[in-house]
């Protein structure tokens, strides 16, 4: 078992170091896709902590039990599990949320970030290691989802977590929610991501 | 008629990499060559179009019949990984050479999220019948390769570019994808 | 311990079983969330209800049946309104599917003779900012108390009185059709249940 020091490595890379959106590139299309508003944001980021946390915990308990050969079957099988578990929750219990997110709830299983964690730290690590695993790399999503969320829709619709700050006929600027916004949006927050973080090491 | 307005739909107005944000990691993943675009596409033409067909038949008269809609993610993202492995069992026996052009991009096909999505969609379709789904599931493969041509066509001149520092790698392909996706915007409305 | 070989008895064991785990966990959810899940779609109904319809004392949804006309693909819901088991109106279901990116479904409550109370938007995929602002109360407001037999529910530009949405007349005009088609289904409703004008 690691020392504290190495446990808050392991839980900071996720969100500086190898963060999944602006460094690693995984799980794009939800990235793009729900982002155009910060709520939307936060709530996928929200729900792919969880399928990420859950599918880190099973696949680190069962990692000796489960054959090589057919461990990426095993994996799929219990993440998409757990996608489900989030779909359903989701539609009995925040309808609202679940409408604006749509076919981007069940395709959390091809989120690559998840079954990536699963194969490359999970089936090889202890289940403390791979529960902050989970958190570093999942707050990471969040944060970053979260941010093109609030970006976006401060720019394209003048409000933040539907607050709004200009009125309601006021020109903003609508590319921002469109699908070219999300590219635009995203390719200038990953140069100040990288600019912020290589001064900072 | 009612195919051509599937088709035009799915091709240019909500095409799926650069309106609906499916299949963005292999759109910048393998996107540097023309070559390696036109061969990942052919893959995800090929696997998308089986796919669809499988879960649409397996979600009408199996999961539905049964009242299991909800197993829909689970049985659908495990048809999908077994089916790319088959094509790439049946694709070497049947046709080396076929086998030898897509045989790389198959592995990466599973962790696509284009072909869940497009299976998914395809099930939302109003009046929807067997041909209608399949027929979309091609047009919108047809989309998801003319999206990775077009921008491993630009990425290639990118690559002689004099850029900032910063601009480099991620960022300009992001913003490329962006300019594309605004000239695609044009086709809104059309249908 | 150590880790289980790839023999094939193993391995045919462990996705079994975990199969078996995935599904019935599953289904055990999705028992314990299916009421929530009912629920959740009958408050939404609910809620558009009681936004466009007048004081009811009634059970509008319990009341409600489905309208079968020529032109439209699935059956109209017409949900009507007692009060004091007098006839205090009706909220009817109206779908366009030439919105700007395809189906705008509405719902319009009518005053027993014929006139728009207020509508609720129910489903809509339109551009973020433009034609999303149909649900904004600047757009809706030009039409409460409006009757369809006088205005002419067509956007100005095709010469009627419907003001559109700056940059959206495609999304206007599936509203307004939407709208029209909300009320022919209430004049058929009407002439089928005889109700009168007052």
């Amino acid at each position: 078992m690691g020392s504290s020091g190495e446990m808050k490595q392991n839980f900071l890379k996720g969100i500086i170091k190898e963060n999944p959106v602006f460094v690693m590139l995984l799980g794009m299309c939800p990235t793009l896709g729900v982002t155009s508003s910060a709520f939307n944001g936060l709530g996928m980021g929200l729900a792919t902590l969880f399928v990420l946390l859950m599918s880190n915990i099973v696949v680190s308990l069962f990692k000796s039990q489960i054959p090589n050969k057919v461990r990426i079957p095993a994996f799929i099988v219990i993440i998409a599990s757990f996608v489900t578990i989030v779909e359903m929750v989701l539609e009995a219990y925040i309808p609202f949320l679940y409408e604006q997110l749509g076919i981007f709830i069940p395709l959390i299983v091809v989120n690559c970030l998840i079954l990536g964690r699963a194969e490359s730290f999970a089936s090889k690590n202890s289940l403390t290691a791979s529960i902050v695993d989970a958190l570093g790399m999942g707050m990471g999503f969040v944060i970053a989802l979260t941010a093109l969320g609030a970006v976006r829709e401060i720019l394209g619709n003048g409000s933040i977590f539907e607050f709004r700050f200009v009125s309601e006929d006021a020109n903003t600027l609508i590319l921002f929610i469109l699908p070219p916004g999300a590219f635009i949006a995203l390719a200038y927050l990953a140069i100040v991501f990288n600019r912020v973080t290589q001064k900072a090491t | 008629m009612e195919y051509w307005v599937i088709f035009i739909g799915a091709v240019f107005v909500n095409n799926i990499v650069l309106s609906q944000f499916l299949g963005i990691c292999p759109f910048l993943g393998v996107s540097n060559k023309i070559s390696t675009s036109a061969g990942m596409s052919g893959a995800v033409l090929f696997v998308m179009t089986i796919a669809t067909t499988v879960t649409y038949l397996l979600h009408t008269y199996i999961l539905v019949p049964m009242g299991l809609d909800y197993l829909r993610t689970i049985t659908f993202i495990l048809v999908i990984a077994a089916l790319v492995q088959m094509v790439e069992i049946i694709l070497k026996k049947v046709s080396p050479p076929l086998y030898q052009a897509l045989g790389v991009f198959l592995p990466l096909i599973t962790t696509n999220c284009a072909v869940l999505g497009v299976a998914i969609l395809a099930l939302g379709m109003e009046n929807g019948t067997l041909l209608k789904a399949v027929f979309f599931a091609f047009s919108s493969s047809v989309g998801f390769a003319l999206a990775l041509i077009v921008f491993a066509s630009i990425r290639e001149f990118l690559e002689l570019a004099d850029l900032p520092e910063g601009m480099k790698g991620v960022p300009i392909n992001l913003l490329v994808a962006g300019l594309l996706s605004l000239a695609f915007l044009g086709f809104a409305g059309l249908v | 311990m150590k880790k289980k070989e790839s023999t094939l008895i193993n391995m045919v064991f462990v996705l079994f079983a975990i199969t078996l785990a995935a599904g019935l966990s599953l289904g055990y959810v999705n028992d314990i969330t299916l009421e929530p899940k009912a629920k959740a779609r009958l408050a939404k109904k609910m809620k558009a209800l009681n936004v466009v319809l007048p004081q009811f004392d009634n059970d509008p949804i319990s009341d409600g049946y489905l309208l079968k006309m020529a032109e439209v693909k699935d059956s109209v819901e017409i949900y009507p309104a007692y009060k004091d088991s007098v006839f205090a109106g009706a909220a009817i279901t109206g779908v366009s599917e030439r919105g700007y990116s395809g189906l705008v479904k509405l719902m319009v409550g009518f005053q027993p003779d014929g006139q728009i109370i207020n509508i609720a938007v129910l489903e809509q995929k339109e551009t973020p900012g433009l034609g999303t602002k149909m649900k904004g109360e600047k757009f809706l407001r030009q039409f409460r108390e409006k009757h369809p037999a006088s205005f002419d529910l067509k956007v100005q530009k095709d010469g009627g009185e419907v003001d559109a949405l700056a940059g959206a007349t495609i999304s206007t005009r599936a509203f307004s059709e939407a709208t029209q088609q909300a009320y022919d289904a209430y004049i058929i409703y009407k002439e089928k249940n005889l109700i009168s004008d007052n």
